[in-house]
């Protein structure tokens, strides 16, 4: 039946009486929500509220007549309860039992007012330092324990670091060679249609030599490896903080960075120069079948041309970073895996944060390695 | 809320679940009837939480029928199953709260999904849910990991209560929780049992919550299911059903309703 709420006048002046008919469910609510506040309530009189033709209720309904008993008795009525059926009393004594509970209004985010604006760009400044010297810490606890294994160099787990060498480097050839080489296919195309331009075809063999050994093979490698190797130590380690393994190492004995840390550190320190050899090595493969396919330029000629477009420093400047980018990827995967705190949402969270800041730290990284080469002259 | 047309609400015949070669139940027959609480036991990997998985169709059988509220769910059409689901709710074992909601948001979830209301009925509707299964009225702003895990259990309790449904599914709810704050729960179930009719479906490994809530105990021992009361089961023959109500802290358990029972004030559990 069509829920109902009515407000009866009798022969008396000052007695009403308030019938509630039908079903009062939370899917009738809204309705019976706009009938409530729509009925001019009495004051100072004395109220029946009629239940007889109640039909059916639960707990949204029995807020609503609460609420409207409540609202009775605040405009100074008094209030009579008459003829609820035995079987729904449990329940509105149940709600009335629990109290009454006023939807307090959420808060105005602070952050949506201009003082809340400032104040949110200082946090975050504040932040970002407070996170920077954490990482120093973290790069601190690191080192010493690397410092302490270099005496104890017996300590070292040689098949956790192949293990993880398999894993970030030996799985990682097939997607990162790849990419390379697609690559290596672009800028051979892009570079060939300007320098055609000038009858200068060739020197797409020194774009494509400089380029990806100097700069985009190892850059390119390093992104990959921070979505691909960066992430999956941050998860690692996050889901072991939130299963509570790392805090199992520690009641054992075991240190969890010797243990976890220094694995996935020195065994991404020691592949990824390997990997961009190789990622160097289908760039120009791709940059080679591209001139071939699309200058004209044969292999003979695009070897003969590359070596001399290359210096001996060239290949040497692509491969000296990757160990600091490795440094890098391993570092902050590891160090934001122990930021997880114990529930799986922060794990995602983490390791998005992770990447991104990999990928930035990285960048300026390489950023920095120009200067220095550039004051070198090299 | 009922409108006693059927006896049993949920029937379950015949009911085959496997994972790859492993099979868990093997003809598994049930049947509950409206207004109990049934609890469901057995020993670690007898399949219980699968079934409550099963029957709310997370899980699909292998073979058998499932009828919920008269519907064959195994059939049931996209319409039909929306229906059914505002008419259940379910409390996961750690509440399965949505991490990225606060408490209050978790609880408007069901509702907003199903009813249109205006934000300030919704709210205070919310903030009656919250004071029903206890929590404290400052908990609605808090964020699930903000919570320790008894409250986290309540939390999802309101959630699951949010549309006053018909079933209400636990799967282990007093696992995790301190011998006081499982004694409040049972007591929290057994009176919104009695205020809302609730059909209760409790998976349990708690030996004092079935002695305390339960009109039936359904026991899951090699793939089949024996439903009975628990003083039936008491003087059931089977090994393990025996060892498990007759062992050490069957035993226990067994005093302290008794205890319960004779008015030993020492054994009431505290409630608010």
């Amino acid at each position: 039946m069509a829920p109902a709420a009515t407000l009866l006048s009798t022969d008396e002046s000052d007695v009403f009486v308030l019938r509630a008919d039908g079903d009062w469910l939370v899917a009738t609510a809204a309705e019976l929500d706009r009938t409530l506040d729509a009925l001019a309530l009495p004051h100072d009189a004395r109220v029946t509220v009629d239940l007889g033709h109640l039909e059916r209720l639960d707990t949204a309904g029995a807020w609503l007549l609460l609420r409207t008993e409540q609202a009775l008795a605040a405009l100074g009525n008094s209030v009579v309860v008459a003829n609820l059926r035995p079987n729904l009393k449990p329940l509105l004594d149940h709600v009335r039992q629990t109290g009454h509970h006023v939807a307090h209004p959420h808060p105005r985010p602070m952050h949506y007012t201009f003082v809340g604006f400032i104040a949110r760009i200082g946090e975050i400044t504040l932040l970002l330092l407070h996170r920077g010297y954490r990482i120093l810490g973290f790069t601190g606890i690191v080192s010493a324990t690397i410092a302490r294994l270099l005496r104890h160099p017996r300590r070292l787990r040689w098949t956790a670091i192949v293990a993880q060498m398999e894993r970030t480097g030996l799985d990682a050839m097939p997607i990162t060679g790849l990419l390379s080489f697609l690559i290596g296919i672009v800028i051979a195309y892009q570079g060939g249609d300007q320098l055609r331009q000038f009858g200068a075809e060739i020197y797409n063999v020194n774009l494509l030599g400089v380029g990806i050994l100097r700069e985009i093979g190892v850059l390119m490698m390093a992104i990959v490896i921070a979505g691909r190797s960066g992430s999956a130590f941050t998860a690692e380690l996050g889901t072991m903080i939130v299963t509570e393994e790392i805090d199992a190492m520690h009641t054992l004995g075991l240190d969890p960075i010797e243990i976890l840390v220094l694995p996935r550190l020195l065994g991404l320190v020691l592949t990824l120069p390997l990997l961009v050899f190789f990622v160097d090595f289908t760039g120009l493969l791709g940059g080679a079948l591209m001139c071939r396919a699309a200058l004209g330029i044969t292999i003979p000629e695009f070897l003969r041309q590359l070596q001399y477009a290359v210096g001996n420093w060239t290949l040497w400047i692509g491969v000296i970073k990757a160990p600091f980018f490795a440094a890098i990827i391993a570092m902050v995967g590891c160090y934001e895996g122990f930021n997880v705190s114990r529930s799986a949402e922060s794990v995602g969270r983490l390791t998005t944060q992770s990447v991104v800041e990999t990928i930035f730290l990285v960048i300026v990284a390489d950023a920095a390695f120009s200067v220095v080469f550039s004051a070198l002259g090299i | 809320m009922t409108d006693g047309s059927e006896e049993f609400v949920i029937r379950v015949h015949g009911l085959v679940t496997r994972f790859g070669e492993h099979i868990v139940h093997n003809g598994v027959d049930l049947e509950v009837r409206r207004g109990e609480i049934i609890g469901i036991v057995g020993g670690s990997g007898t399949g219980k939480s699968v079934l409550l998985r099963t029957i709310v169709g997370l899980n699909r059988p292998a073979a058998g029928t499932i009828e919920v509220l008269g519907h064959d769910m195994l059939t049931a059409s996209e319409d039909e199953w929306r229906a059914i689901e505002r008419r259940w709710g379910v409390l996961f074992q750690d509440g399965a709260l949505f991490s990225a909601l606060t408490v209050a948001q978790n609880i408007e979830v069901p509702i907003r999904e199903f009813c249109r209301m205006p934000d300030r009925l919704l709210s205070e509707i919310t903030a009656c849910k919250i004071a029903l299964v206890g929590l404290p009225a400052d908990a609605a702003d808090k964020l699930p990991s903000q919570l320790s895990g008894g409250m986290r259990k309540r939390a999802g309790l309101a959630r699951a209560l949010a549309l006053d449904p018909e079933i209400l599914f636990l799967d282990e709810p007093t696992s995790g929780l301190d011998p006081i704050g499982a004694a409040e729960f049972d007591q929290l179930i057994r009176d919104l049992k009695s205020s809302m009719g609730l059909t209760v479906f409790l998976v349990t490994h708690d030996l004092d919550s079935l002695y305390a809530i339960c009109d039936r105990v359904a026991v899951l021992v090699d793939g089949k299911i024996r439903v009975d009361t628990l003083a039936a089961h008491l003087r059931d023959g089977h090994p393990w059903i025996h060892s498990y109500f007759h062992g050490p802290r069957g035993r226990a358990a067994q005093a302290a309703e008794a205890r319960r029972e004779a008015g030993d004030p020492m054994q009431v559990p505290a409630y608010r």
